[in-house]
């Protein structure tokens, strides 16, 4: 039997970077293949290659032993060739149905498809309420949405790009054994990722890509995981260590009695929040996405002002009435979740990225901008924290996410707050970069700092973290602490969410 | 087949051949026009482009016209640039001009050197205070500016209108719907009297040179462009939203009342009911023709303003009808306009 799908020097160059460099393996049916890099490594560009979505300089694609000839998205989905892209192609204001019925156009029978879809989602555990609104669901809702529009297709090669970084662990074992079964049913997929424990439980074969060459095919059930580092990264990985550290007497920051309506049907009321955070510790709020987190950090950011000051102390100083800009004056930095149009300008050079939020270090005289100096601030930052780009001068929107997220935590992180949010510190972002933002986390911490990290990410908040908050529905859990706690009670607390409470008269 | 690529960053060689490419175009496609309706195509594109610049009196019509153009636009494009779509500026036009001549015509310092710095004063803070309304409305109650500037330029013409056909009109005016001529000391001083071109133009250089620092240099400028981008990155550094729609707004018009005194103390010399053909609204599609940056907004000026006199030479010359002239000038604007997605796309063709 010929391959599911065949690749050999497949070639990929972008003005200054070759994305993918005489890129050549072979996917068999029912296998379950990884494609394991760091952000960077070209693994996006090859997934877009195969799908169609862009094409190669030069190579050949190969499906069931025939030559693609003349490649694109529609092609593909000829083929039997489904694509989960990292960032959700769905519609927020309309529903689940009408989003999967968009991309099906002789299927326009909603009701139809509504059952089908129910079917599905029943059928390989993915519960979906087809008539939900695509903005009211979770990130990980979202994904079970773009997955269960790819089986309604009968795919037969499924690529899914960094899925689990929007996953809580229970979800990701969920996921697992849809794709198991999925490859037992004869689907190959291709499973981008940088994570090396999903990959050694999950995937048959991997393929490891490094700055867009194939540096190693192996059996990753086989391989060590500090092989597999060693392939992807280059060198040997370092742990993250967290010294023991001197606690501040009182709170740097104060959370107290918060309560916020929902701003509209989408968001999540928060109830009476009250949390402290210590100069010198880390604490972390876990819980499942959508379960408030999203309107927390923008109570706490200043994105949303309170009416009552009291509700949020910084240095014991109310700061609820004040906005995003005084907070900052006051020494509160943020680094958001989304990295584009949130935590930085997409079309706009790092230097003036840099501007946005260190323009209090003098870059600015009588009202104008010191452009020099925004542009070595954002030069030091490159360096500081090993962002690859072009210098100051590169379009944000055109660095992979892993660096721009390098390039936000380290324009926040340069500025010297006192009290840091992070938010998903190392949502899609490669091991290498994502242990060194960690790791600047506990630095910043120890250096008598308040750090608070939220994360959907269990094993990271154990890993940065030495306190914990879960947050459920609008509330947040007593202060726990690291060393007695274990990642089953706090994913256990983190269940009694909305995400679980999953019933079929919900969908009815 | 051909397919649109969105290219990881602007190009900066289609930023400017672009433009060449929209004009080149424009010109293939207006000449087969004027073909197929037994015009001669090169004669009618030398009365569009060049014979209205053959005379010194064609170089001070186009100046003329393009002044006002270039002032509204400079100050629409810091509106535009932070999402604040003042479409109004016409009216805030209006109400400048009609301060500006009530200053002239009724103040009791007739003899002062002050007059017509008090009615300049006058025309930007009447711009200003007709754009604070939609801005106040905006910032307080949330309502859409478009409307609500556009809306308020029809109050400012049935004001205009009222105040020419009533109390301020001419006693000696025959009954015509205007007031009486400004006096010689509340009007622009011209460079030669055999020509309208005056020493307001000035401001159209101050306004340009004004708002590139603006734009490219100040701190708030920057502030505001990021609230129109990404409104979302402006929220989370603390940017208020507010300051953008008040400057945006006021900014446009502070230039509309600018011009609107251009227009009184300059060319016409009085208030009517028709003082501006349309410069607030065609001023909008400079402000985009120039994409919204200052030394551009000095080319689509001249552009719309050479457009204006190409139409009406090639009418009287070569008896073109308006309509085709109008054509000519949509398809120019269309390319042009439409030129600019080649900036951050591209056209391929998948073999």
């Amino acid at each position: 039997m010929p391959p599911r799908l065949e690749l050999s020097g497949i070639n990929k160059a972008y003005p200054g970077v070759i994305a993918n460099d005489n890129i050549s393996f072979s996917v068999q049916p029912g296998e379950i293949h990884a494609v394991l890099g760091e952000n960077g490594a070209g693994k996006s560009t090859l997934m877009k290659i195969i799908y169609g979505a862009i094409s190669a300089d030069s190579g050949e694609i190969r499906c069931d032993g025939k030559l693609i000839k003349e490649h694109g998205p529609a092609v593909s989905r000829g083929l039997g060739i489904e694509m989960v892209y990292q960032h959700f192609a769905l519609f927020e204001s309309i529903s689940v149905v009408e989003n999967i019925a968009l991309s099906m156009p002789d299927r326009m029978n909603l009701p139809a498809l509504s059952a089908e879809v129910r079917t599905i989602s029943k059928k390989y555990g993915l519960p979906i309420d087809p008539n939900a609104l695509v903005l009211s669901l979770s990130m990980g809702e979202r994904q079970r949405v773009e997955i269960v529009r790819c089986l309604l297709r009968n795919p037969k090669l499924l690529i899914l790009d960094e899925p689990t970084s929007v996953l809580t662990p229970q979800a990701v074992q969920i996921l697992f054994e849809t794709l198991r079964q999925l490859a037992q049913e004869g689907c190959s997929i291709l499973y981008i990722s940088h994570k090396l424990d999903e990959v050694r439980t999950l995937c048959h074969t991997a393929t490891v890509l490094r700055g867009g060459h194939v540096t190693g095919r192996v059996d990753p059930s086989a391989a060590s995981a500090s092989k597999l580092a060693r392939l992807m990264v280059g060198h040997e990985l370092e742990e993250v260590s967290r010294p023991a550290t001197q606690k501040s007497k009182k709170p740097l920051f104060e959370v107290r009695e918060l309560r916020l309506a929902a701003a509209n049907a989408m968001d999540t009321a928060l109830q009476n929040l009250n949390m402290e955070v210590f100069g010198g510790e880390i604490v972390g709020i876990a819980g499942v996405a959508g379960n408030g987190q999203n309107e927390l950090a923008a109570a706490m950011s200043g994105e949303t002002v309170n009416s009552d000051p009291d509700a949020i102390l910084l240095e014991s100083r109310p700061v609820a009435h004040l906005d995003a800009g005084q907070r900052r004056d006051l020494g509160f930095g943020f680094i958001p979740e989304e990295r584009l149009g949130r935590g930085a300008i997409p079309p706009y050079p790092l230097s003036e990225n840099a501007l946005l939020t260190a323009h209090r270090q003098g870059m600015t005289t009588l009202g104008f901008t010191k452009r020099h100096r925004a542009k070595d601030f954002a030069a030091q930052v490159i360096r500081r924290f090993r962002v690859k780009a072009n210098g100051p001068d590169s379009i944000a929107s055109g660095l992979s996410g892993g660096n721009l997220q390098k390039f936000i935590v380290g324009r926040e992180i340069h500025l010297s707050p006192k009290v840091l949010l992070v938010s998903q510190p190392t949502w899609g972002v490669d091991v290498g970069a994502a242990a060194y933002i960690r790791q600047t986390l506990i630095d910043l911490s120890r250096s008598g700092k308040a750090v608070i990290v939220i994360s959907e990410e269990v094993e990271e908040l154990f890993e940065v973290c030495d306190r914990l908050y879960v947050m459920s529905d609008g509330k947040l859990s007593q202060s726990i602490d690291r060393k007695t706690a274990n990642i089953e009670d706090i994913g256990l607390l983190m269940t009694s969410g909305a995400e679980y409470d999953y019933r079929e008269t919900n969908i009815a | 087949m051909l397919r649109i690529e969105a290219l990881p960053e602007p190009s900066r060689t289609m930023a400017l051949a672009a433009p060449l490419i929209a004009t080149g175009i424009t010109i293939l496609i207006s000449s087969l026009f004027f073909l197929s309706l037994g015009f001669n195509p090169i004669d009618t594109l030398h009365g569009f482009f060049v014979q209205p610049l053959m005379s010194l009196n064609g170089l001070s019509e186009w100046l003329l016209k393009a002044s006002p153009l270039i002032i509204i636009a400079c100050g629409l494009a810091i509106g535009f640039r932070a999402n604040v779509w003042n479409i109004g500026a016409e009216g805030q036009l209006i109400l400048g001009a009609i301060a500006a001549t009530g200053i002239g015509l009724f103040a009791p310092w007739q003899d002062s050197v002050f007059l017509l710095p008090s009615m300049i004063a006058g025309a930007i803070m009447a711009g200003m205070a007709w754009a604070a309304v939609p801005a106040f409305l905006r910032s307080r109650m949330n309502t859409n500016e478009i409307l609500v500037t556009l809306m308020l330029t029809y109050v400012a013409t049935l004001f205009l209108s009222y105040l020419v056909h009533g109390p301020w009109r001419d006693p000696a005016g025959f009954n015509f719907p205007q007031t009486a001529l400004l006096p010689y000391k509340a009007t622009f001083s011209v460079f030669d009297h055999s020509y309208r071109l005056n020493s307001s133009i000035f401001f159209a250089i101050a306004a340009v040179i004004i708002t590139w620092f603006f734009l490219e240099r100040s701190f708030l400028g920057f502030r505001m462009s990021v609230g129109g981008v990404a409104p979302n990155a402006a929220r989370y550094a603390g940017f208020r939203s507010s300051t953008a729609i008040w400057v945006g707004l006021l900014a446009g018009g502070a230039a509309a009342g600018l011009a609107g005194v251009g227009e009184v103390a300059g060319p016409l010399g009085q208030l009517s009911a028709h003082i501006s053909p349309g410069y607030g609204f065609a001023a909008i599609i400079v402000a985009f023709v120039g994409r919204l940056h200052a030394v551009g907004i000095v080319l689509g000026g001249l552009l719309l303003s050479l457009l204006y006199l190409g139409g009406e030479t090639v009418q009287l010359q070569y008896g073109l009808p308006s309509a085709i002239a109008n054509i000519f000038q949509g398809l120019l604007l269309f390319f042009l306009l439409g030129g600019n997605f080649l900036i951050n796309y591209r056209i391929r063709r998948i073999r």
